[in-house]
């Protein structure tokens, strides 16, 4: 059984344009200790998908349908008493900006002990160790001093290690990264993406990474999902995903990147063409209206997930699936 | 730290000159002649004149704002030009139901809007938030005398559980004091409630859309330690801010309400010192205004560090 299970999961919003179906279908699982990279381009769902899994959407979300199974237990049926037991304990969450993600009149420690004191009843002295070794753990010097000061006093740096630290101080079994680098620099974001999969290693933790960088995804992933439209249009062990994508949307995508890796340049370029409104009813392939190789059969009947490869799914009439011997 | 604080308090004094002379300078654009009240309604031209030279009146302004200037140094106001008491003592006497109204609506409005503002931002957009907006607009729109009049009729007139006007001394005893205020402080608070649970909602709503409060929520904090503990200290600065700015209201409120109940207060002081252009008195309760805003205020900022370690002097 795998650690987390998405199945179909659906989460709408209402806008005053309509219906925004921002997640409309989505399935996917992470295993015992595996990192899951989730791309796509900005507006496709990644984040609306992760605040759905830890149930903080905004007030204009419609109750997002599916199936969210944590150790098989659905966490949508759960009551919101149980779901603040699930966050923070088995499921910790890391966002993009750590500057604004943390309490700028607590002290960092006061926030790491926090989310101890949340989950366990121990002793005051015991949840200071617990911080205190966490903080260690994320490397932070001068920790026992480090705990008295405020996030402004910190480096970004230094604030993303705190975030990981309050995230994962109870040690769950799930961490959910939403482009937790994409606001630090280059020789930061190595640091960090190395910190993650130390703690991954010592504590057997699952990771989702959201991120905009494929050479954040070839470097730190074991399996890929790329979205599209509210919609996981691929998927395939990140190496595979890399070396031979199947969807004219992933191709594109890696044929925007000059080169992976290495100078952190692995952004998602721009390739032509609008993403579909996702008020409006869709028919056929979602991405019909910007692929090259779009036939009217594409943009009359949306293509199903299918196997292409082992291991290896793609949502695209135009992707032949291997001949297996 | 101390030292800087210091120079925060320094940095008043050139302000606190720029009112002195404003409220000198006052005196030249109204209308009506300093010397012919003093001089009474049965004076003549000359004696007119004569009382005219007596004042220093007919010294060139710099000369007698210097002058003013440096007898208010030491204290001095000047001389009620009606009484003969000199100003320092006619709001010295005064100074007790003033304190006391200003006091006690800050306190009660304090008290209660800030609650209000926490009650409605926590069930935005439910019955309670219209609610508290809907006490917010009646609190602003009512003009205070209006309110005192309502209130005194209601609760003095018909009820009888509260006296109609009057003042009653601290020296009287707690309760005689507090019933002879709970009126004016009730009308007098009215406008300042609905400034401060209006403020102190709208910085609470735009706090917790905050993504720090994003990360409390996903450690598993519960929506109680989400507002109290994450929202509310941060929401510190704005609503002590509102609270110190809106003491202008309650001094400019003082006036009326200390007129219509019949409080022997420095606001009475000033609507009888304006109907009988007492020039003195008036420069001397429009100073002490002043500077007690200001003070008020330079008091809220050296609070804003132990809200927000972000901010240092
Ligand atoms: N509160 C909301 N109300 C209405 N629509 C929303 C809301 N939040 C998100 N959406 C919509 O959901 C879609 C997916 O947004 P999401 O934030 O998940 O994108 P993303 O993939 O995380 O993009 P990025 O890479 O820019 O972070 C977008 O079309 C967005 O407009
Ligand atoms: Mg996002």
């Amino acid at each position: 059984m795998s650690l987390l299970d998405v199945r179909n999961l659906q989460t709408h919003f209402r806008t005053r344009g309509g219906v925004n179906r921002a997640v409309e279908g989505v399935s996917f699982h992470v295993d015992a200790g595996e990192t899951l990279a989730i791309v796509g381009e900005s507006g496709c769902g990644k984040s609306v998908t992760s605040m759905s899994i830890m149930r903080l959407l905004p007030e204009n979300a419609a109750r997002s349908a599916g199936e969210i199974l944590l150790n098989g237990r659905n966490l949508l049926d759960l009551s919101e008493a149980q779901m603040r037991d699930v966050r923070g304990n088995e499921i910790g969450m890391i966002f993009q900006e750590p500057m604004t993600s943390l309490n700028p009149v607590l002290t960092v420690g006061a926030q790491v002990k926090e989310t101890v004191a949340l989950h366990q009843s121990i002793p005051s002295a015991d949840v200071h160790d617990r911080a205190l070794r966490m903080l260690e753990l994320v490397g932070i010097p001068d920790a026992a001093r480090r705990m008295t000061e405020y996030p402004h006093q910190l480096s970004g740096g230094m604030r993303q290690r705190i975030m990981i630290a309050l995230a994962l101080v109870c040690q769950p079994k799930l961490l959910i990264a939403d482009e937790p680098t994409t606001a630090l620099d280059v020789t930061i974001q190595a640091q960090i993406l190395e910190l993650l999969r130390d703690i991954q290693r010592e504590q057997g933790t699952s990771i989702i990474l959201i991120t905009h960088d494929l050479g954040v995804v070839a470097e730190a992933t074991d399996r890929t999902v790329v979205m599209y439209a509210g919609r996981k249009i691929e998927e395939a062990p990140t190496a595979t995903l890399l070396a031979a994508p199947r969807h004219p949307y992933t191709q594109g995508l890696l044929a925007a990147v000059p080169r992976l890796g290495g100078d952190g340049s692995g952004r998602l370029a721009e390739i032509p063409g609008q993403v579909p409104d996702m008020r409006k009813p869709m028919t056929g392939c979602a991405f019909a209206n910007r692929c090259a190789q779009a036939t009217d059969f594409c943009r009359a009947h949306a293509p199903a997930l299918e196997r292409k490869a082992p291991g290896h799914i793609a949502a695209c009439h135009l992707a032949e699936p291997e001949i297996l011997a | 730290m101390l030292k800087l604080a210091f120079k925060r308090i320094l940095m008043t004094v050139p302000v606190m000159f720029l009112v002195a002379l404003l409220v000198f300078s006052l005196l030249y654009l109204a209308p009506g002649d300093p010397a012919v009240v003093f001089a009474g309604d049965q004076a003549t031209p000359e004696q007119i004149e004569m009382t005219r030279q007596r004042m220093g009146l007919d010294q060139p302004f710099v000369q007698r704002f210097g002058t003013w200037l440096l007898n208010l140094a030491q204290g001095d106001l000047g001389t009620s030009l009606i009484s003969n008491v000199p100003v320092a003592k006619l709001i010295g006497q005064r100074l007790e139901p003033t304190l006391s109204l200003t006091l006690l609506t800050l306190v009660w409005s304090a008290l209660v809007a800030i609650p209000l503002a926490i009650l409605a931002a926590w069930k935005r957009g439910s019955l309670i938030d219209r609610g508290v907006m809907l006490l917010g607009v009646a609190g602003f729109s009512i003009p205070i005398f209006v309110l005192a009049y309502i209130l005194s009729y209601v609760f003095a007139l018909e009820l009888r559980w509260l006296p109609v006007q009057g003042y009653k001394p601290l020296s009287d005893g707690l309760w005689p004091w507090f019933r002879s205020l709970i009126m004016p402080a009730a009308a007098l608070g009215a406008g300042y409630v609905a400034l401060i649970s209006r403020i102190g909602r709208t910085a609470l709503v735009e706090i917790m859309q905050q993504d720090y409060i994003r990360t409390a929520k996903s450690k598993g904090a519960n929506p109680r330690i989400v507002l109290f503990r994450h929202a509310l200290k941060n929401a510190a600065v704005p609503i002590s801010t509102v609270i110190g700015l809106g003491v202008g209201l309650l001094i400019g409120g003082a006036v009326v309400t200390e007129t219509v109940f019949a409080l022997p207060g420095v606001g009475r002081l000033t609507a009888d010192a304006i109907l009988r252009r007492d020039y003195p008195v008036i420069q001397g309760v429009v100073l002490l205004f002043s500077f007690s805003y200001m003070l008020i205020n330079l008091a809220v900022d050296l609070l804003y560090p132990i809200f927000d370690p972000r901010i240092r002097y």
